[in-house]
């Protein structure tokens, strides 16, 4: 076959052999596809663990009082889930798995400007979770403090808080690094002829990401190094017993933590601009609409930590400028909503399952992004923050928006990452019990919140009884659609039939090159002389 | 949340359902909307009905209506909410004030004639204040029912307020992680009646008919009152702190300044405990826990617990 004989004379970055063999060959190569597996495999481990944490919880409100574990276990649980969940997977994810492997190819280089920083950072990243995740294991008990460490409590604690906050600290260097190095090669290295506004809308979204990632992530390294310095030296920056002001840590930490927000949902946005055009043949409808939003939500979103602390004791002016800014930065949102609605109109859609996840994406993250006007109303945001009403909220957005978008963009990829397809069938009955499972698991805990279950509660008088039940009955059904979906893309590397060079009829670069690509992506530099989405 | 014949909770209810009821309309309106158009437009546009996709780039009419239209509802949407808000720092000058103190994890509300209680009392159809302290770490005093919520911080004066509009018991939650028992650190509100409300308020001696003669009665309303229970059994089992069974009298081992010693619990150990807890630290135990109850339990209380801790053998 012709194929074979391609792929003898120019094997696949998989086969690839270069200066080490095995395993040595993926942690030590500065190939961006080996990297973004890398990363895609160590998150994968770090959220079917994150996840079963978020299982047990769930089982543990099944019913008031004691079900299944402690009080003190619940409140650990509820920390790393937060912290892995976070940390370790929605803040790096989509960047560096798909930005490792796409940001080039979709561009037209061979790989990103800096290959040897891409690896450091991987680096980075393990050994930053081996120090959080050591917590658990070392010194007094499991961290219960919640991944935002909120001053003072996260002094008080006797458990073993300093590696969790230093292991967030090194990961922040991390995601600085690998910002710089996308924004590097966005600015350098784009194929002849891709001017910006020729560029596809996921390498957009990168770029805003990853200034974002570049500006934000140094606030929080330095707060987290005041919590360690002031753990250890007891200098007072953050307890009032020392003389330090907790309301200073809560608007530090969401300084950055707000911009986080959309360093997680920013690229999901991108990917979901690249899955809607392929599958409905159709160019995206406003493509400079959708970039200027990008860059909009990039700038407006540093200016809205403060809707996390309404109830924090803020003063009058302080509070409704951070409201009107908070509703402002839903605007680019919408925009984006409706552009890819208007996309669909006049499409010739091919409905296939990277197309449905992309669809279900619109619908969670819409009800994501719509429950958050509900909170960033002053009024309503006494009676709902710091409810089950929040916690709902964002992982409609994290969960619904991020996570939607990163199994949309494993199921749209995959036959390039691995050469191979996947089970359509299998993949469409993972993603109906996925769904179904997820929305029954949060939507409830909206009703939760609206009738005052406040958050982070181990234990609930019996008014909340029945729609934890529901809720919980919800996250037994998400877990079992997981456990299909991941299934039949772990199995499909293997058993799958052979992918062609472009299954679904895409027009970005990526389509061009081999399935899986070769190390180098192109033989030849592409030279661009269209914008990215034409299917006339 | 919002059944109607408690729209007279407090006098904020209404200022927050009404937001929430705009709102909740409004983006309705667009979720429904936009999910019904984009599964229209999948049945519509599928490739066996429409082959051929017909390009269209875009359309700045189109751009602008759906920036401004929204733009327009978001700002209504933000008037709501921040009329909603407005009232909630407005404090008559006249309110009904209470001292509100929360440490881990319990409540207590003292009130300006000394009356100290774990439950709040409250007059209906008075505007209430309630200063907000906090001891330890973050709390905050959330009561869903008024739809009003406040974190306490400490080392920082906050306060909240709201006229009660119906006789009453309500829950009364810790919404702020405050660590292992945040989640039972809750208790409830009772709105009375105003003649109701004035006759349990100058009786001070309305803890007189719970105590009995037996031994330790007093010291065991004066340890649930303080929240002790939070920490210390009663029944063997180690919770936060040490279990008071059978503590009395018996040989403890502590640390004090990082030295180990021998030591007979006795009332003037159990005093010394209580007024400066990290003077002397029991072995197994965190320093820094348990606060000390200097401003809260004169002697004569501490007496009546150390009585109370006798009758745990
Ligand atoms: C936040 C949890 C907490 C609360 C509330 C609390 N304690 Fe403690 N208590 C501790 C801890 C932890 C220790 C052990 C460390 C130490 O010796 O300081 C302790 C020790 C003690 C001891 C010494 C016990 C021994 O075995 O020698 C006494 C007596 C005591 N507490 C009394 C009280 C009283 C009375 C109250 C209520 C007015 C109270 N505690 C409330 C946590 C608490
Ligand atoms: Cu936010
Ligand atoms: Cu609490």
């Amino acid at each position: 076959m012709i194929e074979t004989l391609i792929q003898d004379s120019n094997p696949s970055f998989l086969d690839y052999k270069g200066r080490f063999k095995g395993l040595m060959g993926w942690i030590f190569s500065t190939d961006h596809k080996r990297i973004g597996l890398l990363y895609l495999y160590s998150m994968l481990v770090f959220f079917s663990v994150a996840a079963i944490l978020g299982l047990m919880m769930k089982l543990e409100l099944m019913a008031p009082g004691k079900t299944i574990m402690g009080a003190q276990t619940y409140n650990s649980f509820f920390t790393l889930h937060g912290i892995t969940m976070i940390f370790l997977i929605v803040v790096p994810g989509l960047p560096a798995v798909f930005g490792n492997f796409f940001l080039p190819i979709m561009i037209g280089a061979k790989d990103v400007a800096f290959p040897r920083l891409n690896l450091l950072s991987w680096w980075i990243y393990i050994v930053g979770a081996f120090i959080a995740l050591s917590a658990q294991f070392f010194g007094d008990g499991p961290p219960d403090t919640g991944w935002t460490f909120y001053a003072p409590y996260s002094f008080r604690t006797g458990t073993n808080m300093l590696p969790a906050v230093t292991g967030a600290f090194v990961l922040g260097f991390s995601s600085i690094v690998t910002g710089i190095n996308f924004i590097v090669t966005m600015h350098r290295m784009r194929a002849p002829g891709m001017n910006w506004m020729k560029m596809p809308l996921f390498p957009w979204a990168l770029y805003g990401t990853s200034w974002i990632q570049v500006l934000a992530t140094p606030i929080v390294g330095v707060t987290l190094l005041m919590v360690v310095l002031e753990r250890t030296l007891q200098i007072g920056f953050f307890d009032p017993a020392l003389g330090g002001d907790p309301i200073l840590y809560q608007h530090l930490f969401w300084i950055y933590s707000h911009p986080a927000v959309y360093i997680m949902i920013l690229p999901a946005m991108g990917i979901i601009s690249e899955i809607i055009p392929t599958f409905a043949r159709k160019t995206i409808f406003g493509y400079t609409a959708i970039v200027v939003s990008t860059l909009a939500i990039a700038f407006v979103g540093y200016f809205v930590w403060g809707h996390h602390m309404f109830t924090s004791g803020m003063s009058g002016v302080a509070l409704y400028t951070f409201s009107i800014l908070t509703f402002l930065v839903a605007i680019p949102s919408a925009i984006k909503i409706f552009n890819w609605v208007a996309t669909l109109h006049k499409a010739s859609i091919n409905l296939q399952t990277p197309f449905i996840w992309a669809l279900c994406f619109l619908f969670v993250f819409m009800i994501g992004g719509l429950s958050g006007m509900v909170l960033g109303a002053l009024s309503a945001n006494v009676h709902l923050h710091d409810t089950a009403f929040v916690v709902a909220h964002f992982h409609y957005i994290v969960f619904g928006g991020t996570g939607f978008a990163f199994f949309g963009a494993l199921h749209y990829w995959y036959p390039k990452m691995f050469g191979r397809m996947y089970d359509m069938a299998w993949a469409n009955i993972g993603l109906a019990i996925f769904f179904t499972g997820f929305n029954t698991l949060y939507l409830p805990m909206f009703f939760l919140g609206m009738t005052g279950m406040p958050r982070r509660y181990y234990d609930y008088v019996e008014k909340f009884h029945g729609p934890n039940i529901i809720s919980s009955l919800g996250a037994m059904l998400m877990i079992a659609g997981l456990i299909i979906i991941i299934t039949n893309l772990v199995r499909s590397t293997r058993h799958g039939v052979k992918a062609e060079k472009d299954p679904w009829k895409g027009k970005t670069l990526e389509w061009t090159v081999d399935s899986p690509p070769s190390l180098e992506n192109f033989e030849e530099i592409p030279v661009v002389t269209d914008h990215p989405y034409k299917y006339d | 949340m919002f059944s109607n014949e408690m729209a007279d909770a407090s006098n904020f209810v209404k200022g927050v359902d009404t937001s929430f009821m705009v709102i909740f309309g409004i983006i309705s309106f667009f979720l429904i909307g936009i999910t019904a158009t984009m599964i229209y437009f999948v049945f519509r546009y599928r490739k066996s009905r429409h082959p051929q996709a017909v390009q269209i780039h875009g359309n700045n009419t189109l751009e602008i209506i759906w920036t401004l239209i929204p733009t327009v509802l978001v700002m209504v949407m933000f008037y709501y909410g921040w009329m909603g808000y407005k009232p909630m720092k407005e404090v008559p000058d006249d309110a009904f004030t209470i001292k509100s103190v929360g440490r881990m994890w319990n409540w207590q509300f003292q009130y300006e004639n000394g009356k100290i209680t774990d439950t709040l009392y409250v007059p209906k159809d008075r505007a209430v204040k309630l200063d907000l302290v906090a001891l330890d770490v973050l709390h905050s005093l959330y009561i869903p029912a008024f739809r009003l919520k406040q974190d306490m911080v400490p080392g920082k004066e906050q306060f909240m307020w709201f006229i009660a509009g119906r006789e009453g018991d309500y829950d009364l939650f810790c919404t702020e992680y405050c660590g292992l028992s945040h989640s039972s650190m809750t208790t409830s509100v009772v709105v009375m009646a105003e003649d109701k409300f004035d006759k349990w308020y100058i009786d001070t001696t309305v803890v007189a008919p719970l105590i009995s003669d037996k031994p330790g009665a007093l010291g065991l309303l004066i340890v649930k009152k303080n929240g002790c229970l939070a920490c210390h059994s009663l029944d063997g089992s180690k919770i936060v702190g040490p279990t008071w069974k059978g503590l009395f009298g018996t040989q403890e081992t502590v640390v004090t300044d990082g030295v180990e010693r021998q030591l007979t619990v006795d009332s003037a150990y159990v005093l010394n405990s209580i007024y400066n807890p990290n003077d002397d630290i029991v072995k197994g135990f965190k320093k820094g826990l348990m606060l000390s109850y200097k401003n809260e339990l004169k002697e004569e209380d501490i007496n009546e617990i150390i009585e109370f801790m006798k009758t745990l053998k």
